[in-house]
């Protein structure tokens, strides 16, 4: 860019700063500074989970973000500093959302994993989450190594995979995705913290569905784990990233103005009204089924190549809130007269005993 | 003569010479899953209904069917309640333990046995009923599949007919266990019969034990078990959110709360007040609980012994994030799988201590059903006050046996958030933070997640300052770990007191939960001899002060408890280091309730 040494015979005219439908701006959404490795692919998840909820105007004080231990997890402080937080245990973040969402509903939870806290520690109480289905933005920040405690395998990373020190992993690395699918979640996607677009597209999304809604990113760990031949390396993702699907997110109340074509398309409502407009479907696979999903993702895998995209989606899956049925009011707020039965409750009880 | 034998004779349960009217205890060894339980309980309920104080104790063993299991009913005209070691009378139901039974039993003791089972003949000091169980069941139950399920039925007649147990009474109380069920009464009814009508025809009666109607006695008392009591109270502790993981012998606690909340917390149009969440394991249902209590609900989950000790990282955090949250322990045989059908005053130490580093956590210890109502029930306000978790600690004895009761009062203390700001309350404070001790109690105020715009803060396990900002710095962290201290002094005053019995004796016994039973039955009869003594009774921990006086106030003291290390004088002693020496130790670790011959060998040489 040339510079100019002319100064401006009048100043720009002032940019008004855009606001979403809550009349906030971006900022509002934005956290503290990051203390991630420059470069982290992490700190573009952030940036793509703030500009999601910002866009799909999401109350930043209704929103509780959630982690287990690990770089990943230390990102929840770096978005939405109006947003109650918690960072847990290693591995148990599900526990603390599913308990979040069955004590008020009406939270928008985000749980921000790593593959270590979901694939290793956390193994059983993802498993668990998922059959449960609490609403939650489920993201594993996956690198493939354990970067705070400073470069062990993971169970994502690749047979094959090599460290800096040269130790090699001997074991199958777990799919999340394929892993989701079989337990019967109802949004799986998968994205890569450098396909900038389809990651947004994947976070709005996700911020609508219903359930829990597992977002996979390959996001490589600059420090330990981005050689050439590291399967969530920069490199290797740009040269095998397949792209399963194109879709747009359309909120409800929005406009449709996405760029897609209506012609090759296939809609999927969600049930608050927004919805999802796939486009460019490809022959051997139909996001709403999940046979095909499965078989996408093990043949991929097979193959060396990571598939991307929102691989399956099905807005029918009823919610932990659904199944729990309580009462408008959120438990954590009910007044004693709707907790504490009467005296004559405890007569009738007493009755039964003597 | 040995002491076992001495206190038997000291303690005078006799079972020849003089009538011996309410006074006995009648063990009935059966095999489990074979019905036995209805039968023993008609046999119970029918003593209570004639208005003799009477409790079951079972002793079952760790499977769901076919193993030998005893039940084991104390007659009491005074109404006490602990164990009594030894049976006056054994019904043998099971050829598969009668051996050992018998070589156990009491010098003297009444045995009613299968009249196809050899009693050791050396046992000639026994008084025994030879009854054609097996024939009689053939007799009254034509169908062979369910004879099994009704045969314990005939003793239940027997015993009515041999010690005065009102016939009619029992098949009242039989109508009764079995819920008005037609077929089941039609089924049970003519097996009670068959029994009494035989022992009449064809037992000469030997021994001089004898139940005889107190009317009056028993009116309006109820008989329910601890975990059900426990139950209650948390249905009437506003409980908004129940987690657990199925572990003996927490489980049927957790059952019963989910039955109350079914029936008695579901609006008309069939929304519901709660979430009852099975969690995979303990540490979920910890888990789960602590976020739900973040949140704002009023969680609790329940577990045992292996529970306790898998919740152990999440109960740090909940201690140093300060989530309040109630866990229950109905303890067992410890330490690790143990004896889980077993009772033992196992966990104080891995619940008072739980965790890595510096966590002290308070403890409720109720000693009786009304307390597990009561004292559940107020740990709620007691969690929500204090921001932390909070531990009911119970145990298998008094968790799973039925015991009688006054019946339970409405709760007094209203229900009690403690520090929650709402909007209005948080706009009047200037520089909000979470953990400032601004009352100087060492509690901050809470916002929950979702309540309003500009509340937030963020929890975490990691070191933070008074605004919950992560730091390293280490001024902050001292004084927080300090104001964590200085809480558990608050905690200490809001416990709930000792029951204390006396003054001005020289020495003094200290117990807590089940132990009860059997040491006021003891210290009535030691005190009538003549013997002085007090005797105080902890309901929790932290030590409260009146637990720290008693120790002083006495020249020796002994602590009484059902664990092998002496847990509670270890938690004493540190307390009162300068006393240490003063503090005895009296211990039944078998996993059997503490017996009163227990009791009493142990202090009577003492005092």
């Amino acid at each position: 860019m040339v510079e100019s040494n002319v100064p401006p015979s009048s100043p720009a005219p002032k940019k008004e700063p855009k606001t979403n439908r809550l009349g906030f701006e971006r900022k509002v959404y934005e956290g503290s500074k990051s203390t991630l490795c420059i470069g982290c692919g992490h700190d573009l998840i952030t940036r793509f989970l703030i500009d999601s909820l910002w866009e799909n105007g999401v109350p930043p004080h209704t929103v509780a973000k959630m982690s287990g231990i690990g770089c990943s997890s230390k990102t929840p402080a770096y978005f939405l500093s109006e947003s109650w937080g918690f960072n847990s245990v290693h591995g148990r973040m599900p526990a603390i959302a599913t308990g979040a969402n069955a004590a008020n509903k009406y939270l928008h939870n985000v749980g921000i994993s790593g593959d270590g806290d979901t694939g290793s520690i956390g193994m059983g109480q993802f498993v668990h989450m998922v059959r449960r289905n609490p609403q939650c933005v489920y993201v594993v920040e996956n690198n493939g190594v354990y970067g705070l405690t400073k470069g062990q395998f993971s169970a994502t990373a690749e047979k094959g995979a090599k460290l800096k020190t040269g130790a090699v992993n001997d074991f199958h690395s777990i799919d999340l995705c394929a892993m989701a699918l079989v337990l019967g979640c109802g949004f799986v996607a998968r994205a890569f913290s450098g396909n900038m677009k389809q990651m947004k597209q994947v976070m709005r999304a996700a911020a609508a569905y219903p359930g829990m809604a597992l977002v996979d990113v390959i996001s490589p760990c600059v420090t330990f784990n981005n050689f050439d031949h590291s399967k969530h390396g920069f490199a290797y993702m740009k040269d095998h990233e397949e792209v399963v699907n194109q879709f747009g997110f359309v909120q409800n109340m929005e406009n449709i103005e996405t760029e897609m074509e209506p012609g090759e398309a296939k809609d999927v409502q969600f049930p608050d009204g927004s919805m999802i407009r796939f486009n460019a479907l490809r022959d051997d696979h139909d996001p709403t089924d999940k046979q095909s999903a499965l078989d996408l993702l093990l043949k991929h895998y097979e193959a060396g190549e990571i598939l991307t995209g929102l691989v399956y989606v099905n807005p029918q899956t009823p919610s932990f809130a659904e199944v729990n049925n309580t009462v408008d009011t959120p438990l954590a707020t009910l007044p004693a007269e709707k907790t504490r039965p009467n005296a004559q409750v405890l007569q009738t009880i007493m009755n039964r005993y003597e | 003569m040995s002491i076992a034998t001495a206190s038997q004779e000291a303690l005078a349960y006799k079972i020849q010479g003089e009538p011996n009217i309410n006074d006995m205890v009648i063990t009935v060894a059966t095999a489990n899953g074979s019905g036995s339980q209805t039968s023993n309980n008609v046999l119970m309920r029918s003593i209570f209904r004639m208005g003799v104080p009477c409790n079951g104790k079972n002793m079952f063993p760790s499977n769901i069917q076919g193993l030998p299991t005893w039940f084991t009913i104390r007659v009491s005209k005074d109404g006490w309640i602990g164990r009594r070691r030894d049976a006056d009378i054994l019904v043998c139901m099971n050829p598969d333990s009668v051996v050992n039974d018998i070589a156990r039993v009491r010098k003297g003791a009444v045995v009613i046995h299968e009249e196809s089972l050899k009693i050791d003949p050396t046992r000639d000091d026994l008084i025994c009923y030879s009854v054609p169980f097996k024939k009689m069941v053939a007799e009254v139950c034509p169908n062979a599949k369910l004879r099994k399920l009704v045969v314990n039925m005939i003793y239940v007649g027997v015993c009515c007919e041999l010690f005065g147990i009102d016939l009619e009474i029992a098949k009242d109380a039989l109508s009764k266990e079995l819920k008005g069920k037609a077929k089941a009464i039609e089924l049970n009814k003519p097996a009670l019969e068959a029994g009494a009508v035989w022992a009449r025809e064809n037992l000469t009666k030997s021994d001089n034990l004898r139940v005889e109607a107190m009317p009056g006695h028993t009116d309006g008392k109820i008989i329910i078990n601890g975990n059900e009591a426990s139950a209650l109270g948390a249905l009437y502790g506003g409980c908004t959110v129940l987690t657990w993981y199925p572990i003996t012998p927490s489980s049927s606690l957790c059952e019963a709360l989910i039955d109350f909340m079914e029936e008695f917390r579901v609006e008309g149009d069939g929304k519901k007040t709660f979430t009852h969440i099975q969690g995979e394991d303990e540490i979920a249902s910890v888990g789960i609980a602590i976020g739900a209590a973040w949140a704002g609900a009023r969680a609790m989950t329940a577990t045992s012994g292996p529970g306790i000790s898998l919740m152990a990282e999440f109960i740090g955090l909940a201690y140093f994030a300060e989530i309040p949250v109630v866990i229950g322990d109905v303890a067992r045989g410890a330490p690790s799988t143990g004896m889980p059908t077993r009772t033992m005053q196992s966990d104080l130490i891995s619940c008072y201590f739980n965790s890595h580093g510096d966590t002290k956590h308070p403890v409720i210890i109720p000693g009786s059903v009304k307390e597990c109502f009561e004292l559940y029930c107020e740990s709620f306000n007691i969690a929500e006050q204090l921001q932390c978790p909070v531990f009911v600690l119970t145990d298998l004895d008094l968790g799973m046996n039925n015991w009688p009761s006054d019946p339970f009062d409405m709760p007094t203390a209203p229900i009690n958030r403690g520090k929650v700001l709402d909007e209005e309350a948080f706009k009047k404070i200037e520089k909000w933070g979470r953990y400032k001790d601004v009352d100087g109690d060492a509690i901050g105020y809470r916002t929950l997640p979702g309540s309003f715009q500009g509340g937030a803060y963020f929890t975490r396990g990691t070191s933070h300052d008074e605004y919950s900002n992560y730091s390293e710095d280490d001024r902050v962290w001292v004084a927080n770990l300090d104001r964590l201290a200085r809480k558990l002094e608050t905690a200490r005053a809001m416990m709930p007191k000792a029951i204390v019995d006396g003054a001005g004796a020289k020495k003094g016994v200290i117990a807590f939960g089940t132990s009860d039973f059997s040491i006021k039955e003891v210290l009535k009869r030691l005190r009538a001899e003549g013997k002085e003594v007090d005797y105080l009774r902890m309901r929790a921990l932290p030590v409260g002060k009146d637990v720290l006086d008693f120790i002083r106030a006495h020249d020796e003291v002994m602590i009484v408890e059902q664990n092998h290390d002496a847990q509670m004088r270890m938690i004493l002693r540190d307390e009162l280091p300068e006393f240490a020496a003063k503090m005895q130790s009296l211990r039944q670790y078998d996993g059997l309730p503490l017996a009163v011959e227990t009791v009493y060998e142990g202090l009577v040489d003492w005092l």
